[in-house]
């Protein structure tokens, strides 16, 4: 099973100088909800962002993580 | 031409429906919070939307999200192309930019929908029916 801080770890690596925000959305294990900042979302529509996020995981979403909520931001100075 | 008739009938119905929706279960009767936030976010605008239920059939989310790239339901497509998820369209309803991607007219109250807020689901699905 997952945990918050694999999750955080997994997309700070993934994505270029990101911070990640990871929470338990249930207690559950499998709902997850992930705040990230990266520059590396800059000029990109919400769907590239998000999409650059569930592709750090692949086939898990949907498996393992059953679900992700994602909130995307770029870095106000960068 | 079709080898992939399930994913032929979902690009059909993406290009034929300017608005749609696949979520899991019907607006009528969402089987998932996220199906049910994103339904209600539509109808906070009063936006007419075709929805399918992904969930009679394993093979139609197989194929749906291998058609949008996109690994979770609900998707909302407007004019052919993927708008988002859940959160995606809750971000997008706050801001105005879902009224003007439908095309309909911003409400004034939508801070105060039930869909702008997104809420933490219930570890449990138990209904308070003592009180």
């Amino acid at each position: 099973m997952p945990t918050t801080d694999e999750l955080k770890s997994r997309i700070e690596a993934a994505l270029p100088d990101s911070t990640a925000e990871v929470e338990d959305w249930t207690g559950g294990g499998d709902h997850f909800r992930a705040t990230v900042v990266s520059p590396a979302f800059a000029g990109l529509s919400r769907i590239q962002q998000h999409r650059l996020v569930y592709d750090v995981f692949g086939a898990e979403i949907g498996g393992a993580i059953h679900a992700l909520s994602l909130t995307t931001k770029v870095p106000e100075h960068s | 031409m079709s080898d992939n008739p399930i994913r032929e009938a979902i690009a059909e119905a993406i290009r034929d429906n300017p608005t749609i929706l696949f979520m899991k279960g019907t607006p009528d009767a969402p089987a998932c919070g996220f199906s049910a936030r994103t339904v209600a976010a539509l109808q906070t605008l009063d936006a007419p939307f075709a929805a399918v239920d992904i969930l009679p059939d394993p093979r139609i989310r197989q194929e749906l999200s291998a058609l949008s790239n996109w690994p979770t339901i609900p998707q909302l497509f407007v004019k052919g192309e993927l708008v988002g998820g859940c959160d995606i369209v809750l971000e997008m309803l706050e801001s105005g930019e879902l009224a003007q991607a439908l095309g309909v007219e911003q409400p004034d109250d939508v801070e105060d929908g039930a869909a702008a807020a997104p809420t933490r689901p219930a570890p449990l699905g138990i209904e308070n029916r003592l009180s």
